[in-house]
């Protein structure tokens, strides 16, 4: 290899050093403003701002959907299994709105704790699977979650 | 041997004649393949568990993704080949990459926004995932722009490798986003340490399109490459000959 070969290599590799370290300090300090949602124990801990529209992103907490009787407005708990938060919605939920199921609410925290939200997003996983292997699985679980609930019961 | 055969290759006229041996056979696998994975991922697929029917849209989506970052790579590779050992072939499969990879940009950011709309509920958001892709089609443009305003092609050549270059620190950003930041865009599911989370029966079809986009990419850059060079070496005396003899 000849030297001049040699410095341009080094030329480039300092070049995406420089270029990878420069991007790497930026996006350290945007770190918060690149994150597109809060979770509920950063909103109840009070860092997100307040009043403000804000999006919180979260898992809807079992068995707390509670829907008006206009029909459309929607109450539920938006957990991220540290704090709850309650949310409350009135449109149209996307298909894959749940119980347990991840969403992102975007809206502002009220006086009264209850985030008012303006839009409701779904969050999907990232697994695929067939119906019947999910069926299966989710009765594996319950399976083993009963049996080491019985298994902690007994001294 | 084997340094002999890219030596050989990276001579303009054996290049030419080598290219278009392959084409047909990366036509055919291509052709073979898409109608394969298309078979096992639209007919033989089961759906999902949570998303019925419409993850299928994964079957495109995914391969054209996975392509916007490999044929970046490919591009930025080929064009620092091309700045240290001034190789004219790498410069031509680079700039020949920006297309094709701007295609596969734009094809993913609008499966993902089809796809977005019935099972997120919106058709685009500023998440980290999504931005950091659309400005990866910007650079793709930008390479792009920069070769075409540029007359000598030598130049024109330098000039957008270290574009490309500059351009690769966004390929890792890219991979990552969903796992630094919280993203409404989830997580990897082939790309992770441990097992895929995809089932068998949709990892199948998923990976024979991620081939057939693969063998896709090599046909256009072949084509692309190949008019490139007989545009550049016009004055030579193999080009002259090739008219010549047709």
């Amino acid at each position: 290899m000849t030297p001049k070969r040699r410095n341009r290599i080094i030329l480039i590799v300092l070049m995406i050093a420089g270029v990878g370290i420069a991007t790497g300090f930026a996006l350290k300090a945007f770190n918060e403003n690149l994150m597109f949602f809060y979770q509920p124990s950063q909103v109840i801990a009070g860092e997100a701002p307040a009043g403000r529209l804000i999006r919180v992103g979260g898992l809807v907490t079992t068995g707390s959907v509670q829907r008006q009787p206009d029909g459309l407005t929607v109450q539920f708990a938006l957990t991220d299994n540290i704090e709850t938060i309650r949310i409350q919605y009135t449109g149209i939920l996307p298909d894959l709105f749940r119980e347990g199921q991840g969403i992102i609410a975007r809206g502002r925290l009220g006086d009264d704790r209850i985030f008012i939200a303006e839009e409701v997003l779904a969050k999907h996983d990232e697994n695929y699977m067939p119906p019947e292997v999910a069926d299966a699985l989710k009765a594996a679980h319950e399976k083993g979650v009963s049996e080491t609930g019985a298994a902690g019961t007994t001294p | 041997m084997f340094n002999n055969f890219f030596h050989k290759l990276a001579s303009p006229k054996y290049f030419y004649g080598f290219s278009g041996r392959l084409l047909p056979w990366l036509a055919t696998g291509f052709i073979l393949l898409t109608l394969a994975g298309l078979y096992y991922g639209l007919v033989k697929a089961p759906p999902d568990y949570q998303q019925g029917d419409s993850y299928r849209i994964m079957f495109v989506h995914v391969p054209s993704a996975w392509m916007s970052l490999f044929i970046y790579v490919v591009m930025a590779g080929a064009g620092a080949i091309g700045l240290v050992w001034r190789i004219k072939l790498a410069e031509v499969i680079s700039i020949s990459s920006a297309s094709v990879g701007a295609s596969f940009t734009f094809l993913a950011l609008v499966t993902g926004s089809i796809w977005g709309k019935p099972m997120w509920g919106t058709w685009w958001v500023w998440d980290a995932r999504l931005t950091s892709e659309l400005i990866l089609l910007f650079l793709y443009l930008g390479i792009i722009a920069l070769h075409n305003a540029i007359d000598d092609k030598r130049i024109a050549a330098r000039a957008t490798a270290i574009l490309a270059i500059v351009g690769v620190v966004n390929i890792p950003i890219i991979h990552y986003s969903v796992e630094w930041w919280n993203t409404l865009h989830q997580g990897p599911t082939v790309t992770k340490f441990d097992a895929p989370s995809i089932h068998l029966s949709m990892l199948i079809p998923l990976l024979l399109m991620a081939v057939a986009f693969k063998l896709y990419y090599l046909m256009v850059v072949l084509m692309r490459a190949r008019c490139e060079v007989i545009e550049r070496e016009r004055n030579t005396g193999w080009v002259k000959q090739l008219v010549e003899s047709q």
